[in-house]
């Protein structure tokens, strides 16, 4: 695509006539949609980039002069996310996820089937600037793989097949919804404002996601109670956090209250970016209205009027449908002024879309990022509940953590607390996947061990099963006994199966490295270097020139990483170190023994780019 | 090494001769440690061959050429010890400011470009002779060519540092490190 010149660059359509606009006249207007406010500066980007396809350098200086704000900060959010690009990324960009669940169900052919049809490569754009093709890290479809995104429409379950007829659709310019799927989606993702193939595969409903949710029933009832009252039913639950790190949720909202402010947030965590996790994403499907009365309940319990639903921009396609449930919660009454008739009880909800990144799922990181800024963890404390959005105090929960709370609501925590175990309470939404029959979302009560999980899904020959994500932990079969829990098998809902013909190491653990290493803001010295130094040590010892020392090393080196200042970089080492813990035997196979140094070191290849800068003949002796 | 004076070695590979000079720097100890030991190959004595096996060698800087890489394999073949000294043997230092820059664009900035060289090359010669060193694609670190067995840290590492840790390999006794010395903020 030529870079359109900064005149007449778009046509828009009002009514029956079309006018020419300028492109600063577009970017004009997108900045007044949003109030010319610096701290929307991620909704500005995030629509110029869906008009154009990029962000043309061209327009940072209007934006520049309409926020009051200088270029490198415009940049610098810029060059922080996946999805901003300041090159064209094609008439349709393609983005197709590189997890390692994506790479088990046959990504490498489909990956080889677009490069052919297309003509270019990946990190390219074709030719004649239509199809662009890239890579990105896991979108949320662990169980519908391999998948891509193009522009902001999810293509699941594709085959080298599919991918002839999908490009032989885009060089037809047709417009983006009329490409053919096979079909739509079930539950709400074949509602018209959704109109996607993304399947729920919703396979155990336990209390939270089962039929029957009335909707403002939870409010209805605590409009009657103290909000003091409803954090003591929070907390007499027992729930901990559902996003992975567990914290207690009675706790969190307490200290929110009791921080001085008149002005407090609540947001939910939307960002589900961990590897294999995509519990959420069903709950913003087909249980939307129960989040945003979760919302609602926290608002009123904190004494927050304002709620930001943030969420992943791979999600982008649920825009239209979130929108519809917030305005039908407006009309019901259940968001807006004097909520439920409650004088004093006013609480509405924003949706924030992220830009592709990871480390915006860490909450204050997530903070950063809806305020128009890199999603840069922060420094704590002050942890967000004292001083989080705009500087107020703000609550983070997760997506399930809410939607549990109303169950907890309307049944009470006596009811909730008889599920589960002792210190794990009520049930926990998994997302699974890889190698079994049924992948999909399973709600189960903690306690469950892997054993249980194993048979309910249809897994046999398992060598290893992934709890938590890539930041978990890596387990071997004498340890599926183990039990899902906030004090043995801690997770934020990902669990990804490997049969016996994977290759661990190569498939898997390199993959989740290079994850960590895609994902790391870059703000700790740790986090930004150690995990290319294990990766080249992996890649070492794959390559058969390891030692027992080169083992040792990473355990070592990993130890260090536990200084970074986020749960990316204390985690980063994970894959590494649980791999080693408990597939010892796969490294063993791998290194070379009695001897005790090998440097992977090769003269001929370190020399040949300077030689041929001066175009001299290499001797190597 | 009861009855013999240990040797020791030096070399200043990709580096900028300070942690030599740190060693030298050793004020009136430097008797001592004449004392304790012989030097062998090293700029110190401008011996440039080795002449007998050593017990110790000393490595300043990283490797940015082939010349480096052959000096340090050598060291290794004829050091019992080998010790990395500096952040430029450790970590490449300043000289690996140039890793990620591509090569050719490395040359041309020195030879056409910078303000020293421009207009003075005419002939937009590249320096290509075979006797000279190769560039190599990155610095490398000196334990990812050969095995090292102790690294003193700093730009350069005290004197202090350097000393208590040659006497201490040398008399076989435990080296105290307290943090004043690895602390470097
Ligand atoms: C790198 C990183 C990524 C995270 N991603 C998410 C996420 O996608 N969703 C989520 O709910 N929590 C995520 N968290 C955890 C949040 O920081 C936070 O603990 C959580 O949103 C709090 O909600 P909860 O108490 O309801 O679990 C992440 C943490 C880290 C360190
Ligand atoms: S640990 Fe990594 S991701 Fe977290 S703040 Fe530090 S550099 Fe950023
Ligand atoms: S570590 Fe410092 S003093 Fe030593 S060679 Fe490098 S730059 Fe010079």
């Amino acid at each position: 695509m030529k870079p359109p010149i900064p005149e007449i660059t778009d046509e828009l359509e009002i009514g029956e006539q079309v006018y020419q606009v300028t492109m600063v006249e577009i970017v004009h207007g997108i900045i007044k949609k949003y109030g010319s406010n610096p701290t929307r500066l991620m909704d500005i980007l995030i629509d110029i980039q869906s008009e154009f396809r990029y962000i043309p350098p061209l327009v940072l200086a209007e934006i520049s002069k309409e926020l009051n704000i200088s270029n490198i900060d415009i940049e610098q959010t810029i060059s922080f996310y996946h999805f901003f690009s300041t090159t064209p990324t094609g008439k349709y960009t393609v983005y197709l996820n590189n997890s390692a669940v994506a790479y088990m169900m046959g990504r490498e052919e489909v990956a080889q089937t677009f490069e052919r049809e297309v003509g270019c490569k990946f990190g390219e754009v074709s030719a004649d600037g239509m199809i662009g093709l890239f890579s990105t890290s896991c979108i949320g479809m662990s169980d519908q793989e391999p998948a891509a995104l193009i522009n902001g429409k999810l293509f699941t379950r594709l085959t080298p097949f599919r991918v002839k007829e999908i490009v032989r659709d885009l060089k037809a310019l047709k417009h983006i919804d009329e490409i053919i799927v096979e079909g739509l989606g079930d539950g709400a993702n074949a509602l018209p404002e959704v109109h996607s193939m993304v399947q729920n595969n919703i396979r155990k409903k336990g209390p939270i996601l089962a039929d029957g949710y009335k909707a403002g029933e939870a409010l209805k009832k605590i409009v009657k109670m103290k909000p003091d009252d409803v954090i003591a039913e929070v907390k007499a639950s027992n729930i901990r956090g559902r996003g992975g790190a567990g914290f207690p949720t009675g706790m969190k909202w307490e200290i929110c209250r009791n921080s001085p402010g008149d002005e407090k947030y609540i947001f939910c965590n939307a960002d589900e970016g961990e590897p294999g996790t995509f519990k959420d994403r069903v709950i913003l499907t087909e249980y939307p209205k129960m989040l945003m009365e979760g919302m609602a309940l926290a608002g009123y319990a904190v004494g927050a009027k304002e709620g930001i639903l943030y969420v992943r921009h791979e999600y982008g396609y649920l825009q239209k449908h979130l929108e519809k449930v917030i305005e039908g919660g407006r009309k019901k009454n259940y968001l807006g002024k004097n909520i439920c008739g409650r004088e004093d009880f006013d609480f509405d909800i924003r949706i924030q879309f992220g830009a592709g990144s990871y480390v915006c799922g860490e909450e204050s990181a997530l903070i950063e990022s809806a305020e128009g800024k890199r999603g840069e963890p922060r420094d704590r404390p002050p942890f967000p509940v004292e001083s989080g959005y705009l500087g107020k105090p703000t609550i983070v929960n997760n997506v399930e953590t809410l939607c549990s709370i109303v169950k907890v609501i309307v049944h009470g925590a006596q009811w909730y607390r008889s599920m589960g175990t002792k210190e794990s309470s009520g049930t926990k939404v998994v997302s699974i996947s890889g190698d079994c029959k049924y992948p999909g979302v399973y709600e189960i009560e903690w306690g469950f061990s892997v054993n249980d999980v194993l048979e309910m899904i249809g897994a046999s020959d398992v060598q290893a099963v992934q709890v938590g994500g890539p930041s978990g932990t890596l387990i071997a079969p004498n340890e599926f006994n183990r039990t899902l829990s906030y004090t043995d098998l801690s997770t934020g809902g990902s669990i990804i199966i490997f049969g016996k013909h994977r290759d661990l190491l190569k498939d898997v653990v390199l993959n989740f490295t290079n994850f960590f290493i895609d994902e790391s803001c870059g703000s700790c010295s740790t986090c930004r270097n150690i995990p290319i130094h294990l990766r080249t040590k992996l890649e070492k010892i794959l390559n058969a020139r390891g030692v027992d020392k080169d083992i040792q090393e990473m355990l070592e080196w990993a130890k260090i990483l536990k200084a970074s200042r986020c749960g990316l970089g204390q985690t980063a080492a994970n894959p590494i170190v649980s791999s080693i813990k408990n597939f010892r035997p796969l490294y063993d196979q791998k290194i070379q023994h009695g001897k005790d140094f090998d440097s992977s070191f090769d003269m001929l290849k370190a020399v040949q780019e300077s030689c041929d800068a001066v175009s001299r003949v290499p001797h190597v002796h | 090494m009861e009855n013999q004076k240990p040797i020791i070695a030096t070399a200043s590979l990709a580096g900028c001769f300070g942690c030599h000079m740190s060693l030298l720097d050793i004020d009136d100890r430097i008797l001592n440690l004449i004392e304790l030991v012989e030097f062998d190959k090293s700029p110190i004595n401008d011996l440039k061959k080795f002449t007998r096996h050593c017990d110790i060698g000393i490595i300043e800087g990283g490797c940015c050429n082939s010349e480096n890489i052959h000096m340090l394999k050598e060291f290794r073949k004829n050091c019992r010890i080998l010790i990395s000294v500096g952040e430029c043997a450790i970590m490449g230092g300043l000289p690996a400011l140039r890793n990620g820059i591509p090569i050719r664009e490395c040359i041309e900035e020195a030879y056409w470009q910078s303000p020293s060289v421009k207009g003075h090359n005419p002939e937009m010669i590249l320096p290509n002779d075979q006797e000279l060193p190769m560039l190599l694609d990155r610095i490398y670190h000196c334990h990812e060519i050969v095995k090292i067995d102790y690294f003193l840290p700093g730009c350069p590492p005290r004197a202090d540092l350097l000393y208590d840790a040659l006497v201490s390999i040398i008399t076989g006794t435990e080296m105290k490190l307290p943090y004043e010395v690895i602390k470097f903020d």
